[in-house]
C-alpha cells in the first residue's frame, strides 16, 4: 500500500496596511473615519500610560513595570473588535486592551504599584485579573467561552497572551479542550518575538505559531500585529464565529515588544539595537496616522490636541492612584474566604495589635 | 460508628434514609445539587459515561446530559483551569480528578488562581468550586494511585480542604461544599468508598465545614485523624476497650478551616493525644497539630503527642504497600507508649 496524504494544512497571514500607511482597499474593514481615529486616540493613549509609567517606576513611584510599546495595534484593535458582553482575559502585557474593556486607568497603575485593588475592577468590567503564571490564563479562557456556551450567552472569552506562553503545557491543554468543547473563545497571541531573553526560534521550531490550530482542529491564521486592520478584521471575523457557535480561533499577532521584559530586565543584554531600529521603523502607531494623515483625517494640530489629552488623562490616572486611601492593613485576610475562619480571625488581631489599629 | 451514624440513629428522626456506601453518597450529593440548581455542573476524565472509575457519577449523565456532566480529555490542568473560568463566570462546577497522586499538573491551577482570585480581586470575582479527589492507599492500585497530598494544600491559604470518613459525612459535606462560595477540596478516602454502609437521609442536607466531630467518646486518650484513618482508629478503639483503655477520637472532617476548639476540647479532657493520617509524617498536617496542641494545653499534657503517620518514603507499590499505611498494632503502639511517659 502507498502511503497517502491524510493531513494537509495551509496557515495564512493577513496584512492591510503597511509601514507607511498604505492599505490594500479590497481588504479594509468597515471602520468609519470616527472610529479609526477613535483607535488612533486609544493608541496615543496607550503609549502616554505606558511612558508614563516607566517614569514613575524611575522616581520610585511605581512598582515593576512591565511595557507594552509596540503591541498598541493589536490591543487596540482586538478591543475594538469585540462587543459589550465579551470576556477579556490578559496575562501581563495587556494594560492597553484592559483599559479599552473599561478597567480604569489608575487601578492599572494601582496593580503594578502592588495594590490588590488594582485588580478589583467595577462591576460590570468583564475582565479577568492580571495573570503572572505564565500560559495558565489560557485555560481559563476555553473556561469562560465554555460558560457562555452552555449558558447560551451570545458572547465570547477573548485570551491574549505571549510567544513564550505557547510552549506552557497550559496552553496545549486549553486549545485541545477549546477544540473539544467549541468554546465560544479567542485566543490571541502577541508574538513579541521575545520572552525575557529566549528568542521564538529558541520557543519553538515551528514555522510560525498560527499553525498550532491545526493539531487542535480550529482555525489559526497569522497576522501583522503592528497593523490595526488587520488584527481588527481577524478578531472580528473570529469573534463573529465563535459568537455564532462556529467554535474558537486563534490568532497569531506578530509584532516586536520595543522596550524590556520589565522594568527589571535588560534588554540590550540579549538582543541587537539593530534589530530594535528596524522595529522601531514599524512602529504601528505612526504607522496608523500616516494613514490617517494621507486621507485627510488628521493633522499636526489634531495631533498635538490629542497628544496634550493624552498627558492629561495619564495625570489624572497617576492622581487617583496617588490619591487612593490606604488599605485597611485587615485587607490581606478579610478577602481570603467569604467568611473569616478563627485562625485568621487571631492573626488578623495579631497585624492590627502590631500596627496600632 | 461515628456520631454522625449516632446522630442519625439517636434522632428518631422520621425522615427517611438509606444505607449507602460513602461512593454512593458522593454521587447523591452531586445529583441533588445539580438538581437543585442549574448552574452545578461536574466535569472531569470519565464522569460521564463511564460514570466515573469508581463510579461516584454513576447515572449522572443520563440524568443531567453531556452538558452538566462533562467527559474532558485527559488534562488535569484543563480541568481546573477551565473551572476557574466557569466559576468566575456564574457556573458550580464540581471537578474531579481522577486520583490525588495526578492533581500536580493541576497544581498551578489550584494554588496559582483558584485560591487567589477573592484575595486579589478584594472580593470582586469568587470562585465556588469544588475539586473531588480520591485519595490514600489500601486497594492495592498500580503507582501514583495511593498518595495523601493534603499538606500540600494546607500550607496554601485559600481553598478548604474536606475529607469525609463515613457516607453521611461524605453527603452531607459535599453538599455544603457544592453551596459554598469559596473553592473547596475534597477529598475521598478510596479505601472506603465502598468498605461499609451507613444510614444516609435521602433528602438533601448540609454538614458544615469546618466543624469537626467527635467519632467515639472516651476519657483516656484521643485519637486525632480524618478520613480513612477514621474507621482504623475506631477499630483500635474496640481494641483498646478490652485493655481498659477509654479512648476518644476527633474525626477532623475539615483540615482547612480546622476546628481547633472541638480537637483542644477533647485533649484538654483526655490530656493525651495521637494524630493518626497517611500522609508522610515529616512536615504533614499532624506536625501542625502537635504544635497547636503544644501552643494551647502544653501543661495539662500527661505526655507528648504521639503522631503515628505514613514513613517518609515514596507510597510503596502494592506488595509493600500495608508496611507504610499506619494500621492497628501501629496505633495501638502509640497509645501505650503515651499512656506509659
Amino acid at each position: 500500500m502507498p502511503r497517502t496524504q491524510i493531513y494537509n494544512a495551509v496557515t495564512e497571514r493577513l496584512e492591510i496596511l503597511d509601514p507607511t500607511g498604505i492599505v490594500d482597499e479590497d481588504l479594509m474593514p468597515d471602520l468609519d473615519p470616527d472610529r479609526i481615529r477613535e483607535i488612533y486616540r486609544d493608541m496615543v493613549r496607550m503609549r502616554a500610560m505606558d511612558e508614563k509609567a516607566l517614569k514613575l517606576q524611575r522616581q520610585g513611584r511605581m512598582g515593576t513595570w512591565p511595557p507594552i510599546k509596540g503591541q498598541e495595534a493589536i490591543q487596540a484593535g482586538v478591543a475594538h473588535a469585540m462587543e459589550d458582553g465579551d470576556w477579556l482575559l490578559p496575562a501581563f502585557r495587556e494594560h492597553g486592551i484592559m483599559l479599552l474593556r473599561g478597567v480604569p486607568g489608575h487601578l492599572i497603575y494601582a496593580y503594578w504599584v502592588g495594590d490588590e485593588r488594582g485588580s478589583s475592577f467595577p462591576e460590570g468590567v468583564r475582565v479577568f485579573p492580571v495573570a503572572v503564571p505564565v500560559g495558565s490564563q489560557w485555560q481559563h479562557g476555553t473556561g469562560v467561552g465554555l460558560s457562555l456556551k452552555l449558558r447560551g450567552e451570545k458572547a465570547v472569552a477573548v485570551t491574549l497572551g505571549g510567544d513564550g506562553s505557547t510552549s506552557e503545557g497550559d496552553f496545549h491543554e486549553a486549545m485541545n479542550c477549546a477544540g473539544v468543547f467549541q468554546s465560544n473563545s479567542v485566543f490571541v497571541i502577541q508574538n513579541n518575538q521575545w520572552a525575557i531573553s529566549i528568542p521564538l526560534h529558541q520557543q519553538t521550531a515551528a514555522e510560525t505559531l498560527a499553525q498550532k490550530a491545526h493539531a487542535y482542529g480550529i482555525p489559526g491564521i497569522q497576522v501583522d500585529g503592528n497593523d490595526v486592520f488587520a488584527v481588527y478584521s481577524v478578531t472580528r471575523e473570529a469573534l463573529d464565529r465563535a459568537r455564532n457557535g462556529g467554535g474558537p480561533t486563534l490568532i497569531e499577532a506578530v509584532t516586536y515588544r520595543l522596550g524590556d521584559h520589565t522594568t527589571a530586565d535588560d534588554a540590550s543584554r540579549y538582543r541587537e539595537d539593530e534589530e530594535v531600529a528596524e522595529w522601531e521603523g514599524r512602529d504601528p502607531i505612526p504607522r496608523l496616522r500616516h494613514f490617517l494623515e494621507a486621507r485627510g483625517l488628521w493633522d499636526e494640530e489634531q495631533e498635538q490636541t490629542q497628544q496634550a489629552a493624552a498627558h492629561a488623562w495619564v495625570d489624572e490616572q497617576v492622581a487617583a492612584l496617588e490619591s487612593m486611601p490606604p488599605q485597611d492593613p485587615s485587607d490581606i485576610f478579610s478577602h481570603m474566604y467569604a467568611d473569616l475562619p478563627p485562625h485568621l480571625a487571631e492573626q488578623m488581631a495579631e497585624v492590627l495589635e502590631e500596627v496600632g489599629s | 460508628m461515628s456520631t454522625a451514624e449516632i446522630r442519625v440513629a439517636d434522632a428518631g428522626d422520621p425522615q427517611p434514609t438509606e444505607k449507602l456506601t460513602i461512593a454512593q453518597a458522593v454521587r447523591d450529593a452531586m445529583a441533588d445539587e445539580m438538581d437543585r440548581d442549574s448552574s452545578v455542573v461536574v466535569l472531569g476524565e470519565d464522569v460521564g459515561v463511564d460514570g466515573g472509575v469508581f463510579r461516584a457519577t454513576d447515572g449522572l449523565i443520563e440524568r443531567f446530559g453531556s452538558e452538566r456532566v462533562i467527559d474532558t480529555p485527559l488534562a488535569e490542568s484543563a480541568i481546573i483551569g477551565m473551572s476557574v473560568g466557569m466559576a468566575a463566570t456564574g457556573m458550580r462546577p464540581v471537578a474531579e480528578i481522577q486520583f490525588m497522586g495526578f492533581v500536580y499538573p493541576a497544581v498551578n491551577q489550584l494554588l496559582g488562581h483558584a485560591s487567589r482570585m477573592r484575595n486579589r480581586t478584594r472580593g470582586r470575582i469568587t470562585l465556588p468550586m469544588v475539586v473531588r479527589m480520591p485519595f490514600g492507599g489500601g486497594i492495592h492500585p498500580p503507582e501514583h494511585h495511593s498518595e495523601s497530598y493534603e499538606s500540600m494544600f494546607l500550607n496554601s491559604p485559600g481553598i478548604k480542604v474536606v475529607v469525609p470518613s463515613n457516607p453521611y459525612d461524605a453527603k452531607g459535606l459535599l453538599t455544603a461544599a457544592i453551596r459554598d462560595e469559596d473553592p473547596v477540596l475534597f477529598m475521598e478516602p478510596k479505601r472506603i468508598y465502598r468498605a461499609f454502609r451507613a444510614d444516609v437521609p435521602t433528602a438533601p442536607y448540609t454538614v458544615p465545614i469546618g466543624k469537626a466531630a467527635v467519632a467515639r467518646e472516651g476519657e483516656d486518650i484521643t485519637l486525632i485523624s480524618w478520613g480513612a484513618m477514621v474507621r482504623v482508629c475506631l477499630d483500635v478503639a474496640e481494641m483498646m476497650a478490652r485493655e481498659d483503655v477509654s479512648v476518644e477520637i476527633v474525626d477532623l472532617r475539615t483540615l482547612n478551616p480546622l476546628d481547633r476548639e472541638t480537637m483542644l476540647a477533647s485533649v484538654e479532657k483526655t490530656g493525651r493525644a495521637v494524630v493518626v493520617h497517611e500522609a508522610p509524617r515529616t512536615n504533614g498536617f499532624g506536625g501542625e497539630i502537635a504544635a497547636l496542641i503544644g501552643e494551647h494545653l502544653l501543661l495539662q499534657l500527661e505526655a507528648p503527642v504521639l503522631r503515628v503517620a505514613g514513613f517518609d518514603v515514596i507510597f510503596p507499590a502494592a506488595k509493600n504497600e500495608n508496611l507504610y499505611l499506619p494500621n492497628r498494632d501501629r496505633i495501638a503502639k502509640a497509645i501505650r507508649k503515651n499512656l506509659n511517659f
